[in-house]
């Protein structure tokens, strides 16, 4: 029997009595990959966030794989947003990457070659191999999300959590990480992705989980990625929304906006 | 002998806070390291009044600790209060620098401590204040023996810690989810900078503290962009600064705190120019480079 | 009590000095700490302080004298340098802010000390003055500070009030005040350079390390009541001043005690009162409204299962009027 992936159930958080999330409940299946779309503010990340237990909550509880997080931490691995860390810290792409084989049971040991190995092929994965001995602020958007990705994938988890790992990212990258993540969808790996891009959510998804701050619609994209409830949870942005009904309707691919160099 | 023994004293101090420093710097924690250096005042007053001596450990623990509670009251202010970061540095290092200099001025009796020692130390007077055997033989200046005892602290920290310290300035976040407690090497870092301040303080006053702890690790930041490295060249430039600096004292008969912190200046001004000239030799490649994530 | 009156009609000459000269340094600093604090610069307000000393002995050993005007000059030429120093590290290199203040901050002072003690070794004849700059000594402003730090208020007061639209715009948002058209660089230049000449006054009177406080706690305090920039600042100097007057009673009473200190734990005590006690921003009043809020929400979920409850069912409806009082009583 397929067991749920991941469970939410009556999930508040609140900052300053304002509610960022409030009383999302939903389930998600095994070996799926499945977005996370709403406005900006709709609480996208905090959802992740609150998943990992990074932020408190005021309500209600987050399950994985049908068990408290804390004992299946070793399963789950996180992709904070590109923008979160300083990319000019002192570090190559190895030193990153490398990072995703801490835990804390080895933090105050050396890392062993199993653990060189698996950082290696993670960097395989995302095609950076020959980044490895590279300064990380020299990448370029895309590669230092790639970086995150390889780092993530160096934890060897079942469950990926990723904020918006498509954001400022160039046209090569985008390809490699959608790659990379049917892959792992293939190998049985459950996936939820924060996405900002509604144009690709029909491409790229399996199910879809739409909100804006409440649940909206949980559930396969065919049946929930609606124009119903797009408007439900877009509201009144009208612009935006008279583009996605058009894309919809068309199915047609957009054009990307390339990423804007300095 | 004597010029020996500071210069010493100095580069202990420097490759104390240096080491340390260069985290604080990363984590962009280099203010908090102001307010600690001068904050551990009143600790070292009242431990001093407590224990009645110079140097015991409980008076080092105990002061210490007060370094420790300004990090606390900091976000204490920032987190309850909901008042501005900088404004809750700057206003809680103050008032314990304050309270400290108001107990000096009370007990200036019983404290063997004054304002211009608090400022910028007596490194000068390190060689006289020797630790002396029961049996009569001398060990050298005491402050020479206690900083070597704290670096070594240090150098065991940083070498145990390495990973949790580095995966905790990086992408603290991250580190939370793989189940490491940022909390605990948040003030196990602080708890560090603290006892080096506190021990670094009676030889160089609460500002070359600073300059130690913070302008040889932004000085090896710039030269470099890999952390062993990094707090490598920050040990380095710390010796190189204790040595420039006595020999700057000695020649115009000035502070050797200060003067070391000019030298420490001076380092980065040099490292400042290289990295620009290196930025300019690199500028041209680095742009040919951008099509390829494009491939 | 008797002390405290005599305090306050100041007849005593030295005490006059002493509370106008603090005064006006409180009145100062706070009106520039305001917007040093809304622009998010509270700690360059310190660094300044600190970089001022060089500057003082650099004037001294030049001017040869110990003029106010000749060693204010010299202040403000250190503290307009440091100010560029910090600007051009912070665009230029990867360095972050809070590094490069910390650095300038004590590579200045270093130097500034360095100075000093060779000032002092050198036996230079009266450079005993310039010990104030390090620590402050409220207690022998001199009438002739009391004059200068007075042209020094004024020309703090008549920049602010020809510019305040220009700086409140400033204030508030530097991006939108580009947009607008304002005069930015001169706004800012403006800015800096009356914070500059109230930090080089001000530390005469609290020494160089406290100054920071004198700059940051008038405006940090005056925050908690307001949201009104013209009401912050009137609160804000009304904060400096009473503080400057708490610490020289103080200093006044117990001759022994420094008035600097006193001045900054005053001001320690007024923050900390306003971050309790404001009404609307205070952490009592947040806990209040946070405390009705969720009794409200409690009382109100126990209306909506009253509603659900079938008409006949007392046995229900009791349970429900004793958990409500239960709310009520310990909620």
């Amino acid at each position: 029997m397929p067991t749920s992936a991941i469970e939410v159930h009556n999930l508040t958080v609140s900052y300053n009595q304002r509610p960022v999330l409030w009383d999302v409940d939903f389930t998600l299946p095994e070996g799926k990959l499945i977005a996370i779309v709403g406005p900006n503010g709709s609480g996208k990340t905090t959802l992740l966030k609150s998943i990992m237990g990074l932020v408190p909550l005021s309500g209600g509880f987050a399950r994985l794989f049908d068990q408290p997080l804390a004992d299946v931490r070793s399963q789950v691995s996180y992709v904070p947003q590109r923008e979160s860390v300083d990319w000019d810290f002192p570090a190559r792409v190895k030193d990153v990457v490398l990072m995703g084989r801490y835990r804390p049971q080895n933090l105050l040991r050396r890392l062993t070659r199993l653990d060189r190995e698996v950082a290696d092929w993670a960097l395989e994965q995302v095609r950076m191999k020959e980044f490895a001995q590279r300064q990380i602020s020299q990448l370029s958007g895309g590669q230092q999300q790639r970086v995150f990705i390889a780092r993530s994938l160096a934890q060897q988890a079942n469950l990926y959590l990723m904020d918006e790992p498509f954001a400022g990212v160039d046209a090569a990258s985008e390809k490699a990480i959608l790659e990379l993540l049917l892959q792992l969808k293939d190998r049985g790996k459950t996936l939820l992705i924060v996405h900002h891009d509604l144009n690709t959510v029909r491409q790229y998804f399996d199910w879809v989980v739409l909100m804006n701050t409440r649940l909206v619609a949980a559930g396969p994209v065919e049946e929930v990625f609606t124009e119903a409830n797009l408007q439900a949870a877009y509201g009144g942005q009208l612009t935006v929304l008279a583009q996605v009904a058009d894309r919809v309707q068309e199915g047609g691919f957009p054009v990307r906006k390339k990423e804007v160099k300095i | 002998m004597d010029a020996i023994w500071i210069i010493l004293t100095g580069t202990l101090v420097a490759l104390c806070c240096g080491l340390l420093g260069s985290f604080l710097v990363l984590r962009q924690m280099a203010m908090v390291g102001d307010a600690i250096s001068h904050a551990v005042l009143p600790g070292i007053v009242i431990a001093f009044l407590l224990a009645e001596s110079r140097d015991s450990l409980p008076m080092l623990i105990g002061a210490a600790a007060v370094g420790v509670l300004v990090t606390v009251l900091i976000e204490w202010l920032h987190r309850v209060g909901r008042m501005q970061a900088d404004a809750s540095i700057g206003i809680s290092y103050t008032t314990l620098f304050a309270i400290g200099i108001i107990l000096i001025s009370y007990f200036t009796r019983q404290v063997d401590l004054d304002q211009d020692c608090v400022l910028y130390g007596e490194i000068a007077y390190v060689p006289l204040d020797t630790w002396i055997l029961s049996n009569g033989t001398s060990l050298g200046p005491r402050a020479v023996w206690i900083l070597g005892g704290a670096l070594l602290l240090i150098l065991t920290f940083i070498g145990m810690g390495y990973k949790g310290l580095q995966l905790t300035t990086f992408d603290a976040s991250y580190a939370a989810t793989l189940g490491i407690s940022t909390v605990f090497w948040h003030y196990a870092l602080m708890s560090t900078v603290s006892l080096a301040t506190v021990v670094s303080f009676e030889s160089v006053g609460a500002i070359l503290v600073v300059a130690f702890l913070i302008v040889p690790p932004a000085t090896a930041y710039l030269l470099t962009d890999r952390l062993p490295v990094m707090l490598g060249l920050s040990a380095l430039f710390g010796f190189l600064s204790a040595v420039l600096g006595y020999g700057l004292a000695v020649a115009t008969n000035g502070s050797v705190a200060g003067a070391m912190a000019v030298a420490a200046g001076f380092w980065f001004i040099l490292a400042l120019g290289i990295h620009f000239i290196k930025k300019r030799l690199h500028a041209f490649p680095a742009r040919r480079k951008l099509p390829e994530s494009y491939i | 009590m008797n002390s405290l009156l005599e305090f306050l009609s100041l007849s005593d000459p030295n005490v006059r000095m002493v509370v106008w000269g603090t005064t006006l340094l409180g009145a100062s600093a706070g009106l520039v700490g305001v917007f040093t604090l809304l622009r998010k610069r509270a700690l360059l307000g310190d660094a300044v302080a600190h970089s001022i000393l060089p500057g003082v002995c650099l004037a001294f050993l030049v001017g040869h004298s110990k003029a106010p005007y000749v060693l204010l000059l010299g202040a403000l030429v250190a503290g307009w340098l440091s100010l560029l120093s910090i600007d051009f590290l912070v665009r230029r290199t990867k360095l972050k802010a809070d590094s490069v203040i910390g650095l300038v901050l004590s590579v200045f002072f270093g130097l500034g000390i360095w100075l000093l003690t060779s000032i002092q070794q050198s036996g230079v004849a009266s450079q005993s003055g310039l010990d104030k700059f390090l620590f402050g000594k409220a207690a022998s402003i001199t009438s002739q500070d009391v004059s200068m730090f007075g042209w020094v208020v004024l020309a703090v007061v008549v920049i602010l009030l020809l510019f305040y639209k220009g700086f409140k715009v400033l204030a508030f948002d530097e991006d939108y005040a580009r947009a607008i058209g304002m005069p930015v660089r001169l706004l800012e230049f403006l800015l800096s350079t009356i914070t500059v000449l109230s930090i080089a006054v001000g530390i005469q009177a609290v020494g160089v390390v406290l100054m920071a406080s004198l700059l940051i706690a008038p405006a940090a305090a005056a925050r908690f009541w307001t949201d009104r920039l013209s009401v912050m600042l009137l609160l804000a100097v009304g904060m400096g001043i009473l503080a400057a007057w708490a610490g020289a009673f103080i200093s006044f009473t117990a001759p022994s005690m420094p008035t600097g200190p006193w001045i900054v734990l005053a001001l320690a005590a007024l923050t900390v009162f306003s971050m309790l006690w404001a009404p609307r921003r205070g952490v009592l009043g947040r806990w209040l409204r946070q405390w009705r809020y969720a009794r409200k929400i409690a009382l109100e979920n126990v209306k909506c299962i009253e509603d659900l409850v079938p008409t006949g069912r007392l046995d229900l409806k009791r349970r429900i009027c004793r958990h409500r009082r239960k709310i009520r009583l310990f909620k």
